[in-house]
């Protein structure tokens, strides 16, 4: 079954770059070779920035990442360089409601100064004044780095703007399988027929894996399913980049506090159930318990009311590091997964997909510590050896429509 | 072999408190729900039958769940005479308490929640509870859905103001809290709900100036028709509303003019009616918001009203255990001009969760084919209240979107919203047609780029035109758009209540903002001094 088609866009036959994966990273990275002047097509087999990339936190602060310098570098600019709002906000803070938080938050300050930026500690007044829905806190760390955005609104403007660019986007099309002629991936299988290629990037989130298998090239990563939480609008703090005690999120622009953090639950098969029409996007009462962690780091939103509560799935990979790398074998293709922590990095990760694709190596920065080779002795148990199984009482009870 | 490993931080290691249990849970004592409740009592089972109303007056104030459009009277302040209203008006409640079953006024249901394909760590089928005062689950073995309708919204100038309100909450009002405060009301649409909410204002006291109709007959029962006539009251077709007219304090009026034969304007007739009260009875859409939060598939059915649940013959929906009785299964004419259907429904329901013999069927029990292409009435409504009003005076500035101020062009030409200060026009062409590419627009991606329908009402005022907006847009019927997606928790919930819900030691000892791997936030620093010998 295909998309109803409402445009008379033919269907394309093939690009120079074909990506798989229309979420944050697969974008990016299409936009960035679009205004590299690559002929590139994103395919996705729902429709684009739908999944985990568009409904995240929404932190733009990963200073623990080797793309974390190009990171920094982009985000300011991000709004001109796609000519589309992504409403970023510069600046974080982090408030720990106890010394075992503190020693945490204290990682990110590290990590910043190594880079040059700076972090303001601040008193329970300044907190008060930056952060007016915060109580008493252990302490509070103000970074003059990092920010956050808003998802949705930026990939798709990684869509938006890859158009412009001449990129184009074919949704609701699944990969059924790959044509490799001389060690090179040269068409891609699809529902809706073939499409050539002269490079392929796999940028599917928790379907990388399959989607790998398919070329014989093993990418271990398992989907999870995490929540969040969103309220009503509030007024604007004046630093709404305000997270903590457990917790990841933002006070979006629009004043609404957006939050999540606390278990997550390990799936296997069923991640692409979205596409299928069996929606994934289920969330627990897990968000009572979210609210409770925000209303101890917040106690003055404790009548704010919330609106919805929803989940994410996200792939991680058996040591929580993206793989960002050009295979040898097919060796046009270049594999990305961000294991779980994709949205903030994508201008940086894309930029790098854009030049292993058309220089073979990333030039910015040293991505050895995400190359796939290091996961070659990996054991075969490696998702039950982390306690990273789905659980058996998960019941497959509503089938896809047929 | 060895042990099963456990990661902490999963939903491995959590556990839900489960407060109370029940074999059947109800929500909602309409005539449905009340059959349910007291049929699956009779075959010997436990039920808990969970009403919301008496509702807070705050919460009618925000328009949910219901559009009542601040006409409800002082009364609805004293929840002791409330509750004793719903109790005279509905003698089923006390046949219910009589057969045993445990009843809850004023509480919501705020979620269901069942394993499913990517959730595995319940302990049962569960609902979220809340009284106002704190927030519990409740563990059940089967649930009876028997949420009723609401009304289809229509942003034609004006329609925020106080006295614009649905026929539903209007009925609502005047039935069943004998608290609505209104003198004269025009009414829009003839749908058989449309007409009941007539009939019961009428009887109420209110005059009602007149029946306003788009489509060049009206489209309820004749008997309705007739009883209307009866009383006065004139039915004005291929008639549109242009405006409200009025201020903070109320409508004082309804604007109308007549339409020629192509649903055209025909300005030389405008004229305005008096009026304190204007009822929005152009659609009444099924609730199916807890059957779709949880994941009970769902269609477009012209013959029942709209998007509701695919059910089977007992009213089971696509998931075990959960089914849906009354409006929320489907609104028609025949089921909504008397109790006798949904009260079937009902208890069809109940027989088939205590496993009985499913009881004769003494009456017509599915609707017919209807008479009118609801999609094209529905888009026909739109197109001649909302989308034909934009260039007229006051036009182009109504919201459709009443909680995050979202115009009918701004969500064709899915633009950010205004309060990011973005440049217009855009540098780009990133509109509809944009993102339709190679499927049909989807509701949900229109509302995060636009805002649209993620306010405080939860989308319960626009959803529905969002959709028929997005449909006129791309030239499809209603059928094709997939109404955007609802969430738990279905009501809004404080998050003081909401937290209320206990965390269990295990959880709060592993709770991580993400994953909690080592390597994840390891640096590259880290990682080579770690590789050195």
């Amino acid at each position: 079954m295909t998309g109803i088609a409402t445009d008379d866009t033919a269907m394309p036959t093939g690009a120079s770059v074909v990506i798989v994966g229309g979420g944050a990273t697969g974008l990016s990275a299409g936009w960035w070779l679009a205004r590299a002047g690559v002929d590139v097509l994103v395919i996705d087999k729902g429709i684009v920035a739908w999944e985990a990339s568009g409904r995240n936190g929404g932190g733009c602060t990963h200073g623990f990442s080797p793309l974390f310098a190009e990171e920094q570098r982009l985000w300011p600019q991000m709004d001109e360089l796609l000519g589309y709002p992504t409403e970023f906000s510069a600046g974080r803070i982090r408030i720990a409601m106890d010394p075992v938080q503190w020693a945490d938050a204290h990682r990110m300050v590290q990590n910043g100064e190594r880079y040059g930026f700076r972090t303001e500690t601040l008193d329970p007044a300044q907190l008060r004044e930056l952060v007016p829905l915060a109580g008493e806190a252990h302490g509070a760390y103000w970074h003059h780095f990092g920010g956050h955005a808003n998802p949705h609104r930026t990939v798709q403007g990684y869509a938006w703007a890859m158009q412009d660019h001449g990129g184009r986007v074919l949704q609701h099309t699944t990969v059924l399988g790959f044509e490799v002629s001389g060690g090179r991936v040269t068409g891609v299988e699809t529902d809706r027929g073939r499409l050539g290629c002269d490079h392929l990037v796999l940028a599917a989130g928790p379907q990388t894996g399959k989607l790998a298998a398919m070329l014989g090239v093993r990418v271990p990563v398992v989907a999870a399913r995490a929540e969040m939480i969103v309220t009503e609008p509030l007024p604007l703090m004046p630093v709404g980049g305000a997270d903590g005690n457990g917790l990841y999120g933002r006070q979006t622009m629009r004043g609404n506090l957006a939050y999540g953090g606390g278990p997550h639950e390990w799936l296997d098969d069923c991640a692409d159930n979205e596409g299928m029409g069996v929606p994934p996007r289920s969330s627990t009462p897990l968000m009572g318990n979210i609210a409770a962690h925000l209303v101890e780091m917040f106690p003055r939103a404790r009548h704010a009311r919330i609106l919805r509560s929803w989940a994410g799935v996200i792939e991680n990979t058996p040591d929580g590091r993206p793989v960002i790398d050009r295979l040898d074998d097919p060796a046009n293709v270049v594999v990305a997964t961000l294991s779980s922590i994709g949205f903030g990095l994508s201008p940086a990760s894309g930029h790098a997909v854009q030049e292993l694709v058309t220089d073979g190596v990333c030039r910015f920065a040293d991505l050895s510590t995400l190359r796939l080779s290091r996961f070659d002795g990996l054991e075969d148990d490696w998702i039950a050896q982390r306690g990273w199984q789905a659980s058996p009482s998960r019941s497959l009870a509503n089938p896809p429509a047929g | 072999m060895t042990p099963r490993v456990i990661d902490p931080r999963s939903t491995a290691n959590a556990k839900l408190t489960v407060t109370e249990h029940t074999d059947v849970l109800v929500v909602g004592a309409g005539p449905a729900g009340l059959a349910a409740a007291i049929a699956a009592a009779a075959h010997g089972m436990s039920v808990v039958l969970v009403d919301e109303n008496p509702i807070p007056p705050e919460t009618m104030g925000d328009d949910v769940p219901l559009h009542f459009g601040q006409r409800m009277s002082g009364a609805v302040r004293n929840r002791t005479a409330m509750t004793e209203a719903m109790l005279a008006s509905e003698p089923a409640l006390a046949d219910a308490m009589e057969a045993g079953v445990d009843i809850r006024l004023g509480t919501i249901v705020w979620g269901l929640y069942a394993n499913g394909p990517s959730v595995g760590w319940l302990p049962g089928k569960v609902a979220g509870l809340s009284d106002g005062e704190t927030s519990w689950m409740l563990g059940f073995t089967a649930a009876i859905v028997a949420t009723g309708r609401r009304d289809m919204g229509l942003a034609f100038p004006g329609w925020e103001l106080p006295g614009v309100m649905g026929a539903t909450a209007a009925e609502r009002l005047a039935t069943r809290y004998g608290a609505l405060d209104a003198r004269r009301a025009v009414i829009l649409g003839s749908s058989a709900e449309a007409l009941l909410a007539a009939v019961a204002v009428c009887r109420a006291g209110v005059q009602v100036t007149a029946v306003v109709e788009q489509a060049a007959a009206p489209i309820g029962p004749a008997a309705l028709l007739d009883e209307l006539a009866a009383a006065g009251v004139p039915i004005l077709t291929r008639h549109v509303i242009v405006s409200a007219e009025g201020g903070t304090d109320g409508v004082t009026g309804a604007a109308l003019m007549r339409l020629d034969e192509d649903g055209g304007r025909i300005a030389a007739s405008a004229t305005t009616m008096e009026c304190d009260t204007i009822v929005l009875g152009i659609g009444a859409v099924p609730v199916i918001e807890l059957l779709d939060a949880i994941g009970c598939r769902s269609v477009f059915s012209p013959a029942r009203g709209g998007h509701v649940p695919v059910t089977d013959a007992s009213q089971m929906t696509s998931l075990p255990g959960i089914y849906a009785v009354g409006d929320c299964a489907g609104v028609w004419a025949v089921k909504s001009t008397g109790r006798a259907v949904a009260e079937a429904e009902g208890r069809r329901a109940a027989a088939h969760v205590a496993q009985a013999a499913q009881p004769a069927h003494g009456l017509d029990e599915a609707p017919a084919e209807p008479l009118v292409d609801l999609s094209a009435y529905r888009l026909a409504w739109v197109r001649s209240a909302v989308v034909d009003a934009m260039p007229a005076p006051g036009g182009a500035e109504a919201h459709v979107c009443q909680c995050e101020e979202v115009t009918a062009r701004e969500i064709l030409e899915v633009r950010p919203p205004r309060y990011l200060g973005w440049p217009q026009p855009l540098r780009n062409s990133a509109d509809l047609s944009a993102l339709l590419g190679n499927g049909p627009p989807n509701a949900d991606q229109v509302k995060r780029l636009t805002r649209a329908g993620m306010g405080l009402c939860q989308g319960r005022r626009c959803r529905e035109q969002v959709a028929a907006l997005l449909a006129l847009g791309a030239g499809v019927g209603l059928g094709e758009v997939p109404l955007a997606t609802f969430r738990a928790p279905v009501r809004p919930l404080a998050l003081g209540l909401a937290g209320s819900l206990p965390e269990s030691p295990e959880m709060a000892e592993h709770w991580d903002v993400w994953f909690g791997i080592p390597g994840q936030v390891a640096t590259p620093w880290e990682l080579k001094a770690a590789q050195q010998p």
